[in-house]
């Protein structure tokens, strides 16, 4: 193995790189894109949810009792109707996702001490919010009574919630340090497999084969520019998740560094692998590409959805990527602080499965060559 | 004209399904894709691993814990024996959620004075640290609120809240996802499909051999767009069929209706693929730039994160998305049996949309052959 001759092919690369500064910025910008929506348009928070009131009693009362979801902070009324069907209308139509309805004789009954129902109907397409949506209306119901009578309900229980490690419930802190474990995976893939895969699909493949150059020097030298690239997107997205959007970095910086250079390793060498496997089809190779890293790094890694909540079957399968021995590693340095001692297991199997993806994409290059 | 657009739309067709592999990528990763997102994407929280402290070890500190593992959201797994305890179980992440009932529960209740319950949950995954901290408040506003119906002499509280869900009453988070897997697969599939294709032709060279024929630029445009069109539908109707029948969801509204907005969302989609084949010259570039509107555009779409949570300027944007229409057309047709007459804005809003980028890109198209 000769350093000069990987040093040409890098060159060569680099240049190649440099002539289409379109794809370069997306590889750039992506990381950014990504973290800006991620860290400022998504969270998983529910508030803001759309309410109507059809209040029968219209009384002091009822509105008191109107106020207490307003103020709550999770319910934003967005009108009153006076008939059942309007609800219909609000509901199928998705305007609105709750519906109170406030009987004739409410007041009438709360004011003789005695208990009235109210309706509370919740549009449960979207489960997730209509869930916690039900969450803030039983923490109502246990908690503000007191406001509209002088007693105090009783036997109350007075469930008093807190949240560890994440006490502003922040989805950014869950989710930005999983992110850039999807950034390398989908940039870094995605440009490495095409770029074997193009020299294949033009011809340019034949020329270099007849060049004096060995298949682990072609591969090294064509890996390295985009390991760089891989390794600026990952510097951009600590830098810019941890000053601009304060995800808290506990841990040691040296080992988050260290072991991001691993797996952006081996899912540069599975960029080359893929491009080889695709046998000069850049379609192809893109498709394989996406169904093998990005999906997986996406979906099958922990970063948004938690692996626990996987079916049995899938969460095996989770096993053999990467990404997800990645995405524990990340979160566990930048939440927790975790040092070596405890990641060494991930971080091993990180290891094996980069190594091994190098050694395939060599012999598989090989076996092309020939 | 009508014979050369038919020549090539054959040609089109011959050309994607000539290659065997192809066909597993236009047919099998929309189903690998149906069944990761629709196993993955899910907000289901089920057998949220759970210690309880119970320092007062009465029967209604028993019946509560009863009740908590009753409701199948809680497993109750540790019963630790001090904070200190608690504190190390969520450090290892052993439990996501402690629940520690105090000295003098039961004797608080007897005596009517407000009890309360500590339930503190991990953080760290933000979406299901909140809704394990809403089946708590509503398993405990449950037992509250019985214990006050049965007890002789107690103060009922004035507002009986009684919660009826609507469209999908069981809360499976799968009926509301799927619908939406459905919408972001077709959109992913065919706007890359379309763009690599076209710029395919362009980096090969074979577009010079096809502006050489007659055929025009409008005809080349339909030409290349309506198989990709075709294919958009049968991978539609794939994907529908696979996962009504393999996820058990029920559609209630019209099939027609469906195919309508389908033929709408089709429209745009290829427009956007066709917008950015316009602008772009080798298949990387259209990969990158399809990756890099297609992760914004599932995310700021309603897909997995409410519009109406984002901020301002984000919900404005997100009215530029395809997605986000038609995720509503597809959820109103799957879930609420929504007809016409509730999704025409959406339906008009998504052939504007799809006319305006297809008028934009048309003069584009012939600008570059010319």
């Amino acid at each position: 193995m000769k350093f000069l001759r990987i040093k040409a092919i890098a060159k060569k690369e680099l240049i190649q790189i440099w002539r289409d500064p379109l794809s370069l910025a997306i590889a750039l910008l992506m990381p950014v894109m990504q973290l800006f929506i991620y860290g400022y348009a998504i969270t998983f928070d529910v508030n803001n949810i759309t309410t109507i009131v059809y209040d029968q009693d219209r009384s002091s009362l009822s509105r008191e009792l109107v106020a207490q979801f307003r103020e709550s902070g999770y319910f934003s009324l967005i009108a009153y109707v006076d008939n059942y069907g309007d609800i219909d209308v609000y509901l199928d139509s998705g305007r609105a996702k709750v519906a109170i309805t406030i009987p004739y004789d409410f007041s009438r009954k709360v004011r003789t001490g005695r208990s009235s129902p109210v309706e509370v109907i919740i549009d449960g397409s979207d489960s997730n919010t209509a869930t916690i949506a039900e969450g803030y209306i039983a923490a109502i119901s246990l908690r503000y009574p007191q406001r509209i009578t002088t007693r105090t309900v009783t036997p109350a229980m007075d469930p008093r919630t807190r949240v560890w490690f994440n006490p502003e419930l922040k989805s950014r802190n869950f989710i930005i340090p999983g992110l850039i474990a999807v950034i390398m995976s989908v940039v870094v893939a995605l440009l490495t497999s095409l770029t074997v895969a193009r020299e294949w699909e033009r011809g340019t493949m034949e020329q270099l084969i007849s060049t004096p150059v060995k298949t682990s020097e072609l591969i090294i030298g064509k890996l390295a520019p985009y390991f760089a690239i891989g390794f600026m997107d990952m510097v951009l997205a600590v830098l810019l998740g941890v000053t601009l959007f304060g995800v808290p970095l506990r841990g040691n910086i040296v080992l988050l560094v260290a072991l991001s250079s691993v797996f952006l390793f081996g899912t540069v060498s599975f960029g080359v692998l893929i491009s080889i496997m695709a046998k000069g089809s850049q379609s192809v190779a893109s498709q394989i590409a996406i169904l093998s890293t990005m999906l997986p790094a996406f979906l099958l890694s922990g970063f948004m959805f938690a692996i626990s909540n996987m079916p049995k079957p899938l969460q095996l399968i989770t096993y053999i990527f990467p990404a997800r021995y990645f995405v524990t590693i990340l979160k566990g340095v930048f939440l927790k602080g975790s040092t070596l001692s405890l990641l060494w297991r991930d971080g091993l199997m990180l290891a094996i499965a980069s190594a091994l993806v190098f050694f395939l994409a060599i012999k598989n290059l090989h076996k092309r060559m020939d | 004209m009508r014979e050369r657009i038919t020549q090539m739309i054959l040609k089109e067709f011959i050309q994607t399904l000539r290659d065997k592999r192809r066909w597993v990528l236009l047919f099998g990763a929309p189903i690998i894709q149906l069944f990761l997102f629709g196993y993955v994407v899910t907000t289901d929280v089920n057998d949220i691993s759970t210690a309880l402290y119970d320092l007062d070890k009465s029967q209604e500190s028993r019946e509560l814990a009863r009740r908590l593992e009753a409701s199948g959201y809680f497993a109750v797994r540790y019963a630790p024996q001090s904070t200190a305890e608690i504190r190390d179980l969520i450090d290892r992440g052993e439990v996501l959620c402690a629940i520690q009932i105090n000295r003098g529960f039961a004797k608080d209740l007897k005596r009517r004075i407000p009890t309360e319950i500590q339930v503190i949950v991990d953080g760290t995954d933000s979406n299901t640290a909140m809704v394990a901290l809403s089946y708590a408040t509503k398993v405990i506003a449950k037992y509250s609120q019985e214990m006050a119906a049965n007890a002789v002499g107690a103060v009922l509280s004035p507002a009986d809240f009684r919660t009826r869900v609507w469209y999908n009453p069981d809360l499976k988070s799968r009926n509301y996802n799927v619908p939406g897997v459905i919408a972001s697969i077709i959109m992913i599939t065919c706007i890359m499909l379309t763009s690599m294709a076209i710029v395919r032709e362009r980096e090969v060279g074979t577009m010079e051999q096809l502006m050489v024929t007659p055929i025009r630029p409008v005809e080349l445009m339909l030409g290349k767009t309506i198989p990709f069109a075709i294919i958009g539908l049968l991978d539609m109707f794939m994907v529908t069929v696979a996962g009504v029948l393999w996820f058990g969801i029920t559609i209630k509204g019209s099939l027609l209706l469906l195919l309508m907005g389908t033929s709408v969302y089709l429209l745009s989609i290829l427009g956007i693929g066709l917008f950015i084949s316009t602008i772009l010259k080798t298949q990387q570039q259209s990969l990158l730039a399809t990756m890099f509107f297609n992760m914004p555009a599932m995310l700021l779409s309603g897909f997995m994160f409410p519009i109406e949570n984002m901020p301002v300027i984000f919900q404005y944007i997100t009215y530029l998305n395809p997605l986000r229409y038609f995720l509503v057309i597809i959820r109103g047709i799957f879930l609420k049996g929504n007809g016409f007459v509730v999704l025409w804005p959406q339906m008009a809003a998504l052939f504007v949309l799809g006319t305006v980028i297809i008028t934009i890109s048309s003069f584009r198209f012939r600008k570059r052959l010319g």
